[in-house]
């Protein structure tokens, strides 16, 4: 009950800050349209398989950005404030789930930005929505505890790629590969499904790692 | 000097696994010819890296449960010597690799960019660059209990994401690298009997002797931080 309460309140406090410090929120939407807008001038006109891995490439890169923030602009003493106040795997939660809202948002945005700029190469958008979204939650539960690590340390959001492309590889391949049902690929039967299963066990185990191995890095 | 058992046994192991490697009777296969000696050298080094990882993550769970500060200094040595290996299987993958799978029409760096979509060296690829993310994260803390804690925190979280991995990114991705069902050279039917009188033995040799450069290097590191321990 109590953690519960705890929980909303560190929510609410994200999105407020969010609501008052607009700065950031629109830092990352000013990133993506350049994003996309260099793409569109460089690119031309470009192939389906081009378009689903500069898509996703363009998602980890804005997964990077906007997920840096949530613990960059945390400064010490609210970290001291937290740590008197809340437990440590609230607080985790709190930020995962504040992560994975902002990056299901900055998804939909990137994606009707692709779709305005580059064109829409799918056979079935919503197909192609559905995966993008349970991909950038992937990503985002990742970044969320790589960017907790890489808040102690200098040079945090070079650091942040470092850590994060190692092992954001095989997620990655996984959702270039899923995302291929949308471009009216045959599968093999139960094929999507299976990696859809695959992902989800993955990004269970990344919310059960981030339980266990925050309250470590938590104490100063 | 004193020698224990376990380094007379590295030693002799690994006295057989170059000897017997190089004369003792191997199948005789088209494609691979001689080079499948390569075989008790190449993987030995894989398996000895892992193993060497593995033990760096349980000392870095043990830090994270006791906060002694010998376990930092054992998982980070741990993790030095199984990245020295995984160096050490590239090059003989790439010497193996540049007279079996290189296209011999061409120079051999010219199929570099076939061979590194190889699903193994992918997840080879993704070992060494996920310790090489933990020796920057390491040299970009100052204080020494934070370093020691979020490395550790660090380690155990890539590490555990790492095995999945290994496991998924094979049975995505076509391959050429043997042992394409299942787990490499742990399946009895890959590997002849005749090399597994020499491959188990040499697998043992190279680990144990990744265990004893590590603890040369534990030794010498405790002596430098003597006076903090």
């Amino acid at each position: 009950m109590e953690s519960s309460k705890h929980f909303n309140a560190l929510l609410k406090k994200e999105f407020l800050l969010d609501f008052r410090q607009q700065h950031s929120f629109f830092g990352i939407l000013l990133y993506i349209a350049s994003t996309v807008f260099v793409l569109y001038l460089t690119m031309g006109d470009i192939e389906a398989a081009t378009w689903n891995a500069l898509f996703w490439i363009t998602q980890l890169f804005i997964c990077i950005n906007a997920v840096a923030k949530s613990f960059l602009q945390e400064a010490k003493g609210r970290m001291l404030y937290y740590y008197s106040t809340t437990s440590p795997v609230v607080f985790i939660l709190s930020k995962i789930s504040y992560n994975g809202i902002l990056m299901i948002v900055m998804n939909i945005i990137n994606l009707i930005l692709y779709t305005a700029f580059l064109g829409n190469p799918t056979s079935s958008f919503w197909q192609f929505l559905g995966i993008s979204l349970i991909g950038s939650l992937g990503l985002s539960l990742v970044f969320t505890l790589l960017a907790a690590i890489a808040s102690k340390a200098m040079q945090q959001a070079s650091l942040m790629a470092i850590l994060g492309f190692p092992i954001i590889i095989p997620q990655l391949l996984l959702l270039v590969r899923l995302s291929k049902t949308a471009f009216s690929e045959i599968f093999r039967d139960g094929a999507p499904a299976q990696i859809i299963l695959l992902l989800l066990a993955l990004d269970i185990s990344v919310v059960i790692l981030a339980m266990i191995l925050y309250p470590f890095l938590w104490k100063d | 000097m004193k020698i224990s058992w376990w380094k007379i046994l590295s030693i002799v192991l690994l006295a057989y696994a170059i000897i017997g490697g190089l004369l003792l009777p191997v199948p005789e296969l088209t494609q691979l010819g001689e080079t499948i000696r390569n075989l008790y050298f190449h993987v030995c080094m894989w398996f000895a890296m892992m193993i060497l990882f593995t033990f760096s993550v349980a000392y870095s769970i043990k830090y994270l449960r006791t906060s002694s500060f010998q376990y930092d200094i054992k998982a980070k040595a741990y993790a030095d010597v199984g990245t020295f290996m995984g160096l050490l299987g590239y090059s003989t993958g790439a010497i193996w690799a540049s007279y079996t799978w290189a296209d011999p029409n061409n120079p051999a760096y010219a199929s570099f960019g076939s061979i590194m979509r190889e699903p193994k060296l992918i997840g080879a690829a993704m070992a060494l660059l996920i310790y090489g993310a933990y020796f920057v994260l390491r040299s970009s803390i100052i204080d020494m209990d934070q370093r020691a804690r979020v490395s550790a925190v660090f380690n155990i979280f890539s590490y555990t994401m790492l095995f999945p991995s290994i496991w998924i990114i094979p049975r995505l991705l076509p391959s050429l690298h043997p042992g394409q069902e299942g787990n490499p050279a742990l399946n009895f039917n890959d590997i002849d009997s005749r090399m597994r009188m020499v491959f188990y033995p040499a697998v043992i040799g190279w680990t144990l002797l990744g265990a004893w450069i590590t603890n040369i290097k534990i030794r010498t590191e405790m002596i430098r931080e003597k006076n903090i321990l």
